[in-house]
This record gives structure tokens, sequence and C-alpha cells, in this order.
């Protein structure tokens, strides 16, 4: 087998299993929103302030999975391990 | 396909290597231009403002007052002064993101630009917490206990690379899912159907990013100074 070709294909399924830590992000937002949504039910003349809490600290739990998708175009569009052949 | 930032054509040479005008470079420079251009008209107009504000002073008053209570609000009274700062920087995040409705390609979706705006936070941080705290500012590291010094040090270089990348990976994300979405349909469809998603990812993510930057910025410059 060409090595190149397999440590391409490799790297793209990797690059897919990178979009998976979206998986968690996802869930601690969804969390973030309900728990928001639970506190302006409460007190809804806090608004403001719990909207901007909670998009700080959507943007926060967001990083994680960025950090997935840097991988993932790391793999397709730069990839370090064609070097090493 | 390639999503990648594309040289235009050969700027000057530097020791036999060629310096291209990129296209990050070319939308830098018009997001530049337009600011300045903004700039410009409203200090040539800033002598005909009256006490009471009416049209194009009520927009300008408006604006300059939600950045600083943002600033008042996030980073206490003692630094307010900041605030042109950040509206400045939020302004340039702002357009940069909304160039990509014009067809140029967004600054933001290169990670130099993104890194430069996180490494002038990222001095602003230290500089600022320096000033206000002086001698208590080194000994922010040790706490709560020496030993934790080097997870100090570490945590206060994740905060840029962090702001850097989150900016980046959400505005290249929209790049390449709007490049991917154009390139799938047929051209008789490209005019009405990726609209919709211009409004997500260009018009709602840019201004989030651009608003969570900003803040987030703030947060920190306040948190280091103990303003907070």
């Amino acid at each position: 087998m060409d090595p190149k070709a397999f440590i391409l294909g490799c790297s793209a399924l990797a690059a897919g299993i990178c979009t998976l830590s979206g998986l968690g992000s996802g869930l601690g937002q969804g969390i973030a929103a309900g728990k928001a949504a639970e506190a302006v039910g409460r007190q809804p003349e806090a608004r403001g302030a719990v909207m901007s809490t909670m998009l700080i600290g959507a943007a926060v739990a967001e990083t994680c999975s960025i950090y997935g998708l840097i991988i993932a175009l790391i793999l397709l569009m730069a990839n370090p391990l064609i070097a090493l052949l | 396909m390639d999503f990648t930032n594309k040289n235009l054509w050969v700027l000057f040479e530097w020791n036999g290597e060629p310096i291209y005008v990129t296209q990050t470079l070319l939308s830098t420079w018009v997001v530049m231009g337009v600011l300045i251009v903004l700039a410009v008209v409203v200090r040539l107009r800033i002598s005909s403002f009256k006490g009471v504000p009416k049209g194009f002073q009520n927009v300008i008053e408006t604006l300059v007052e939600l950045t600083s209570n943002l600033a008042r609000d996030n980073m206490g009274a003692e630094l307010d002064g900041l605030g042109g700062y950040f509206f400045s920087i939020f302004g340039f995040i702002l357009l940069s993101n909304y160039s990509g409705l014009f067809g140029l390609r967004s600054p933001t979706a290169d990670l130099a630009t993104t890194a430069a705006l996180a490494l002038m936070t990222f001095f602003m941080i230290h500089a600022v917490g320096l000033y206000k705290r002086r001698g208590k500012y080194f000994k922010d590291f040790l706490e709560p206990i020496p030993v934790l010094l080097p997870i100090n040090l570490i945590g206060e270089l994740s905060k840029p690379i962090s702001l850097a990348f989150r900016l980046f990976g959400n505005m290249l994300c929209g790049v390449i899912i709007m490049g991917l979405i154009y390139g799938m349909l047929p051209i008789a469809l490209r005019i009405l159907l990726p609209d919709v998603l211009h409004v997500y990812f260009d018009i709602l993510v840019g201004a989030l990013q651009a608003y969570i930057f900003t803040v987030l910025s703030m947060t920190f410059v306040a948190q280091k100074a103990g303003t907070r």
C-alpha cells in the first residue's frame, strides 16, 4: 500500500473524530442556556445581567470544541504527519 | 477545495523573498479605510453637535454611551477610560466579520489577525495590572500557595491563545461552511438559499464574537487590575 495514501485516509478519519469534541461543549451550552432561562423566569428584572453572563460562559465552554476544529483543520490542510515519511 | 488565504500580487521584495498582498491584507485595508472615513466624518461634524441630540448625533452618542457603560459595568469606574480602546477593537472586529458579506475574506478568519488582537489584550492585561497593583501584582502569581506558580503562569499564557483561537475558529468555520454550500449548489440556486445561512454565520455569529472578544478582554483586564 502507498504509505502516503494510508496516512491521508487515517487523517481524514481523525478529522472526523475531532468534530466529536462539539458533543461536550454543545451539552454544556445547552445546560447553561437552560439554567439562564430558569434564572430569568425566577427574576425577570435581571434579564440583561443573566444574558451577558450566559453568553460569556457559553463562549468559554465553546473553546474546547474550537480546539477540536483547529486540530481537524491542521490534519486536513497542513498535515504534519506527511513530512515524517 | 481550498480555503486558505490566497496571495494576490507582490507588494515588494525583501532579501529576494517576495512579500505578497494577501486576501486578508486587502480586506484589512478596506476595513481600516471605512473606519478612518467614519472617524473623520464624525470629527468634522462634532462642531455642529448641539445640547439636544438629533439624527446623526443621536446615533454616535448612543454608540459611545453603550461602550462606556459596558466598560464601567465590566471594569469598574476606575478603568472606564479604557472604554475608547475597546470601542475601536469592537468596531474593527465587527466590520471585519461583516466584510464577508461583501465578498471579501474576513480578516478575522486568519490566525495572524486574531493573534495580533489577542496579544494586544495580553500586554494590556499585564501593563494595567502592574500599574494598578504594583508589588501585589507579583504576589498574585503565588496565590493561593507558591507551589502553584507554574500553573498560574500557564493560565496566564492560555488566555491570549484561547481568545485568538475562539475568534479565528468561529469565523473560519463560517467561511468553510459557506464555501462548501456555494460549491454544492448549482448556480441557479445560489441567489436566495444561502442568504438564510449568511444571516446566522456572518451577522449573528459576527456580532456575538465581537461582543464576546471585547467583554472577555475587559473581564481579564479587570480581574488582573483587581477593580472588580
